[in-house]
């Protein structure tokens, strides 16, 4: 099988400057994730772990290094080719949802391609698959404040997915829900993961990264650990 | 997309602005209060300079009006119970015009009899009665209704015939053909032979007691020169009031527009000359009607700082709110940002939100701005005028405030930083 790169850091850094301060949020990562990978990234606040994601969604540019979403360098690229790669490339779910209120379940979910440059002309039947498919069928002209917890997130979900990204971005997607919507919500994740999907989860919580294929542990801005949780393998960065 | 662009993003507008009905609501206001001030305050001021230069014009603006005017009373003379007071222009005056000016086409010479009309058991009591000869009708550009204006041949023969206004024949002769009847004007009968549509009631006239000026009777001048003569007699209180005046009025017709002005400055100097009193005024169509249009022009100068700064105070308000709306929406334009819209996105977005508060302010506006001045009309007497470019220019003008204070708040929304926008709360 041929494991193609979805999305590559060399020599990433991230460098914030607070008064004098200078703080390394990612000091020198080289990595790469393959296409049908279901990652989790791990680590103590401060780690870095939100910065990579952020560097990863391409929401923020490494201060040095470089960063390649399928292959294109997204240093050379401006404002709107960031965007435009975040529309077609890419789908986010957040801790807290991140639904834009006053849109129903259906304008919710179709949000990514209202700013694609050339929207697919089955959009809006895509997401009523993908409304149907998390289980909101019924709910296409509810607004946000209207549903429960795990089906804001649900939304949420069939929102990273009416674009076919490349790659899902998952931040502590489960840390608003109570246990069991949570393993409802990594079933789904299990599914999208089964059907080839490239899926990367930062979390803090042990028994939702163990659900991942592979877990790297972050501390200090830096890779310390990767764990293959099938294998149980463990190889150790310095 | 769902549906078309443009429409949909309108509708995402109009949503996100009912979130808060009463903010939206308030902003409304500030614009439609500037919109419909503009169309109502343009539509009075051009009611009133469009009634002023109708006026004028109908004075004719190649003309020179010369009056007489009584003068102030001297205290000597007020004491007398009964007198003559003799002044005003004079047969002389129209001479030497006539004469002594190449410039001059015509000289009509009016004089004002007071008479009392009479048709049948129907009285008017106090006509404006002016005698004057065929020209006048000419020279004043006024046009017949019925009939034929004086003649040729009636001023010749001192005829006893009188052409009446549209005015006096409803009230004479209700339904009757009024040509060919015989009024009785003094004492003495008049047939008449047709009858005339009125002029614009003039304000500046200061119409004296009594006075008329749609109920108008003219006669020629011989005739009334022949029956009588140049003392008028108005009865008050207690006492008769005789005053001799050989012409109230006399009409100059110039050649040409640009001598106008020459002619009336010439026609000043020579009755300051032959008047030992000013009993007279010149009027001067010409020159009313470029004072008329400076008056307007400082009227829209005053004008248009108002509208400004009303639809300014508008445009701040929308920008206040919009300043509000992207600052408490923050985190909306943080998870946008991350689903892929770029930075003109953004801008259109809350631009759209802030073209709908001013538009819809501006709209109406036009329609309250539409229905003020029918309102100011009904209550008080002021003429009002509505121009297509009135609620064109008001709505253009809210439209573009909207667009102008909305730039800042949307630029602003579109340069913040997506990981910031996404962490605030």
């Amino acid at each position: 099988m041929v494991e193609d790169v979805v999305a590559s850091l060399e020599s990433v850094r991230k460098i914030y400057r607070m008064g004098d301060q200078v703080v390394n949020a990612i000091d020198g990562v080289d990595f790469a994730f393959r296409r049908g990978e279901y990652w989790s990234i791990m680590g103590p606040s401060g780690s870095g772990k939100s910065t990579m994601l952020n560097v990863l969604g391409c929401l923020d540019r490494p201060s040095e290094g470089i960063y390649r979403l399928g292959g294109e360098d997204t240093g050379k690229m401006d404002d709107n080719a960031l965007s435009e790669l975040r529309s077609r490339r890419l789908g986010f779910i957040f801790q807290s949802y991140n639904l834009i209120p006053q849109l129903d379940v259906l304008d919710n979910i179709m949000v990514p391609l209202l700013y694609q440059s050339d929207p697919p002309p089955d959009g809006e039947a895509r997401a009523r698959e993908l409304a149907r498919r998390v289980g909101l069928a019924d709910r296409l002209d509810h607004r946000p404040r209207e549903l429960s917890g795990g089906q804001m997130q649900r939304v949420a979900i069939a929102r990273a997915l009416v674009n076919d990204p490349d790659l899902i971005l998952a931040d502590e997607a489960t840390g608003n829900l109570d246990s069991q919507t949570s393993q409802e919500i990594l079933d789904l994740f299990d599914e999208l993961h089964q059907e080839g999907k490239t899926l990367i989860f930062v979390t803090h919580e042990d028994t939702v990264a163990s659900r991942a294929e592979r877990v790297i542990s972050m501390a200090d801005g830096r890779v310390k650990e990767v764990r293959d949780n099938r294998s149980g393998q463990v190889e150790t960065y310095s | 997309m769902r549906k078309d662009g443009i429409l949909a993003s309108v509708r995402l507008g109009v949503n996100s602005l009912l979130l808060h009905k009463l903010r939206s609501g308030l902003t409304t206001l500030g614009v439609l209060f500037g919109t419909s001030s503009v169309i109502a305050m343009l539509a009075i001021g051009e009611g009133a300079s469009y009634q002023a230069q109708q006026q004028i014009k109908e004075l004719g603006s190649q003309n020179v009006i010369l009056r007489s005017v009584k003068p102030p009373e001297s205290p000597n003379q007020g004491s007398q119970r009964t007198r003559v007071l003799s002044y005003g222009l004079t047969r002389e005056d129209a001479d030497r015009i006539r004469e002594s000016f190449p410039a001059v086409e015509e000289v009509v010479a009016g004089r004002l009899a007071a008479q009392e009309l009479r048709y049948q058991d129907r009285v008017i009591a106090a006509p404006r009665i002016l005698a004057t000869s065929p020209e006048w009708q000419t020279i004043s550009g006024r046009r017949i209704y019925h009939g034929r204006f004086l003649s040729d041949s009636d001023m010749q023969g001192a005829k006893n015939v009188c052409v009446i206004s549209v005015d006096v024949a409803r009230e004479l002769f209700l339904f009757e053909e009024p040509i060919g009847k015989r009024v009785k004007l003094g004492a003495d009968y008049f047939e008449v032979v047709g009858t005339i549509f009125p002029r614009l009631r003039f304000e500046s006239d200061a119409p004296s007691a009594g006075e008329d000026t749609t109920r108008e009777v003219f006669i020629p001048l011989t005739t009334s020169n022949q029956w009588f003569g140049d003392i008028n007699v108005k009865m008050r209180a207690g006492s008769f009031d005789m005053e001799e005046v050989q012409l109230h009025e006399l009409m100059i017709g110039v050649r040409h527009p640009e001598e106008v002005v020459g002619v009336a400055n010439a026609a000043r100097a020579m009755l300051s000359k032959f008047h030992d009193q000013k009993d007279y005024e010149v009027i001067v169509p010409l020159e009313l009607l470029a004072q008329a249009e400076e008056t307007k022009r400082i009227f829209n100068i005053v004008l248009g700082s108002i509208a400004g700064i009303s639809l300014l105070v508008g445009g701040i308000g929308i920008m206040n709110v919009m300043l509000a709306t992207v600052t408490e929406r923050t985190r909306e334009i943080g998870i946008r940002r991350a689903l892929g819209a770029n930075r003109s996105h953004i801008v259109s977005q809350f631009l759209v939100e802030t073209v709908v508060l001013s538009v819809g302010g501006g709209a109406l506006g036009v329609a309250l701005g539409l229905v003020i001045p029918k309102v100011v009309e009904h209550y008080s007497d002021m003429p009002t005028l509505v121009t297509l470019s009135a609620p064109l220019l008001a709505f253009g003008i809210s439209a573009g405030v909207g667009v102008l204070f909305g730039i800042y708040p949307a630029w602003r929304a579109s340069h913040m930083d997506p990981v910031d926008a996404l962490r605030h709360e």
